[in-house]
């Protein structure tokens, strides 16, 4: 029994990285009905610059506060110089587009700071709490920013004129366009958002998974397994994903015999293939009507 | 761009529409290629003949995925599982149970198509980007699958299994390469025109019936599972017979080979051709083969980057691909034969 609740609170601390990344997946998805292939690449980015800025000598909230800012600018920047005018393009189109700018980022980030591993501060420490030895200081503190963060965007998106009008703009573009709403503008926004919500996804799992270009690779597969899993249409949803995702990943390496490390993924994602065949629009998702 | 309007159905497999005339090459055009195919490998070096199989070969895959997304609207990020079944397939029956070559082919074709009909069924409910992770989910479980111990005596595990290049029969004067290189070329010409034909006919209409609107097909009576587990089965199918082929050609099998790395390059290739244009497939294949080596050449460091910027230059000026060039193309020789 200990190994297990062991194991479902180790799954809920990875769960946490990973339901941090499906809400930026699930961000960008409200956005602009695109799965971005280039997210985890963008969140790896951000979390080089804030390791460059410690570097430096800045100490780590305001290295945190300015890769925030830096992160939700160049997001908007990517929108509107390289997705603006694929905006029009054939949706098939867009997802090269973001396989293109995964091999940019990728790429010119090994060039930058090369492949070495290196290591990552974390804010929390990493001694073991409350003094049980089953989670880290690091990992409940992971687990409580992606808390707050969900608790943000909900008043965020329920409670501000920007929050209401960026849910009309993706919901329905033609009549938020005819209220005054610039449905452009909102998209862009989306993305500077959902990539402030990767920069901290990737800060938080820096100090996890240590610091290099690929880190990203497979949290980014979890990522938007957890937020598929959880509806791509709901940020909770997203959250609950993450966590359930990271939970049955650890039950799954433990208890099913031959599986260890390797097969893990494998089966996470197939674990979610049969949830989707029986709810076809993920957990928490709306199922949509469709018209003739 | 009139001839290509784009359909936007509901959800996210927005694909453009492919009209008729506008899938193939013209008769003219076709032959010469055809022509250009067959006399061109009598004067390069084996190198270069190596190069031309494999165009041939990623071709094929390209259209095997393109039959499946340019015709019914299905989306598939595992083409390289089925890649690689094809591959093992012929390189365990070679090597194990001394088939000729040219026999594994039919037979690994049939056994991707039952792989791909398989899979298709529960995939059935899937669209969009579910289906996407699905067949995502596949290309990341294949290269473990191959791994697994029980089947390391047929798989050679980790190591992989090394392939024995067929010689030309008949005593024909041919190099290797050069022998490989045209029963390449009769197989992909062998399946480009059956791939042609069935988009035309009765059932490459349903698929696109399928594809623009799938509750219109369904109350015009076209039987909508069958013919998607079906586009399913036949793309597997043809990607199978070319992972028997790339097998045959690089004479290696490995499980390292088949990642979602190809998968990813397939799709390219498909977006770069042109979506639901055939012979589009065949230049989107030279794309995945050719601008790497030539990012490489330009900058190692940062060849990623640079193939990044050569795509992002690509779908920016022509999103609709190859494609987009041979309709400019063809309204430019339309103008002139006018005046």
């Amino acid at each position: 029994m200990e190994l297990f609740t062991n194991q479902v609170l180790a799954g809920i601390a990875t769960g946490a990285i990973y339901a941090c990344m499906a809400l930026a997946v699930v961000m960008i998805y409200q956005a602009i009905d695109h799965l971005n292939f280039a997210q985890g690449e963008m969140a790896m980015f951000s979390t080089f610059i804030s390791w460059q800025l410690m570097q430096w000598g800045v100490s780590y909230w305001a290295a945190f506060i300015i890769t925030l800012a830096f992160s939700f600018v160049a997001g908007i920047a990517i929108e509107r110089i390289l997705f603006k005018p694929l905006a029009k393009a054939p949706v098939l189109t867009n997802v090269a587009g973001f396989i293109a700018l995964f091999a940019i980022i990728n790429s010119s980030a090994g060039l930058i700071w090369d492949f070495t591993i290196k290591q990552y501060p974390t804010p929390f420490g990493s001694s073991p709490f409350l003094g049980s030895q089953l989670i880290s200081t690091h990992q409940a503190g992971m687990i409580g920013v992606t808390v707050l963060l969900l608790l943000g965007l909900y008043f965020f998106f329920q409670y501000t004129r920007i929050g209401l009008a960026m849910r009309a703009a993706a919901s329905v573009p033609e009549s938020a366009r005819l209220v005054g709403i610039n449905t452009s503008w909102m998209i862009a926004l989306g993305w500077g958002m959902a990539t402030a919500i990767g920069s901290i996804a990737g800060m938080l799992i820096a100090p996890v998974v240590f610091l290099e270009p690929n880190m990203m690779g497979g949290v980014l597969i979890y990522g938007f397994a957890a937020a598929v899993l959880g509806g791509l249409s709901s940020p909770f949803g997203a959250v609950v994903g993450g966590f359930l995702v990271g939970v049955f990943e650890n039950l799954a390496g433990t208890y099913i015999p031959g599986v260890g490390n390797e097969l893990k993924l494998p089966i996470a994602l197939a674990l979610i293939i049969s949830v989707l065949v029986v709810k076809p629009a993920g957990l928490f998702g709306r199922q949509i009507v469709k018209r003739v | 761009m009139s001839a290509a309007e784009e359909v936007v159905g509901e959800g996210h497999e927005a694909v453009e529409a492919v009209p008729k005339r506008a899938m193939t090459l013209g008769t003219g055009t076709s032959l010469l290629v055809l022509a250009v195919l067959l006399i061109v490998p009598v004067f390069v070096k084996n190198f270069i003949i190596f190069q031309m199989t494999m165009l041939l070969i990623y071709g094929l895959a390209v259209l095997a995925l393109n039959i499946l997304t340019g015709g019914s609207g299905q989306f598939s990020l595992g083409q390289s599982a089925f890649y690689a079944v094809g591959a093992y397939t012929s390189a365990v029956l070679m090597e194990h149970a001394n088939i000729n070559y040219a026999l594994t082919i039919p037979i690994s074709a049939t056994v991707c198509f039952g792989f791909g009909y398989l899979f298709g069924k529960p995939a059935l409910r899937l669209s969009g980007v579910y289906l996407a992770l699905a067949t995502f989910a596949l290309a990341t479980a294949m290269p473990q699958l191959l791994k697994l111990n029980f089947l390391e005596h047929w798989t050679g595990g980790v190591q992989g299994l090394v392939v024995t290049k067929p010689d030309a029969p008949f005593g024909l004067p041919m190099s290797q390469d050069m022998w490989l290189y045209y029963f390449t070329l009769i197989v992909t010409l062998a399946i480009y025109i059956f791939s042609v034909n069935l988009l035309r006919s009765r059932s490459g209409r349903a698929f696109m019936a399928i594809r623009d609107n799938e509750i219109a097909a369904s109350s015009m009576g076209v039987n909508v599972a069958l013919y998607k587990t079906l586009a399913f089965g036949v793309s597997a199918g043809i990607t199978g017979v070319a992972g028997s082929l790339g097998a045959i050609a690089v004479q290696f099998v490995a499980p390292d080979s088949y990642t979602i790395t190809l998968a990813i390059s397939l799709f390219l290739g498909m977006v770069v051709g042109g979506v639901g244009w055939l012979p589009g497939s065949f230049v989107g294949a030279a794309f995945i083969i050719f601008v790497p080596n030539m990012a490489e050449s330009i900058s190692k460091g940062l060849s990623g980057a640079v193939f990044g910027v050569l795509l992002f230059l690509v779908i920016y000026l022509v999103p609709h691909g190859a494609r987009q060039i041979a309709i400019m193309g063809q309204q430019l020789a339309g103008k002139i034969k006018r005046n």
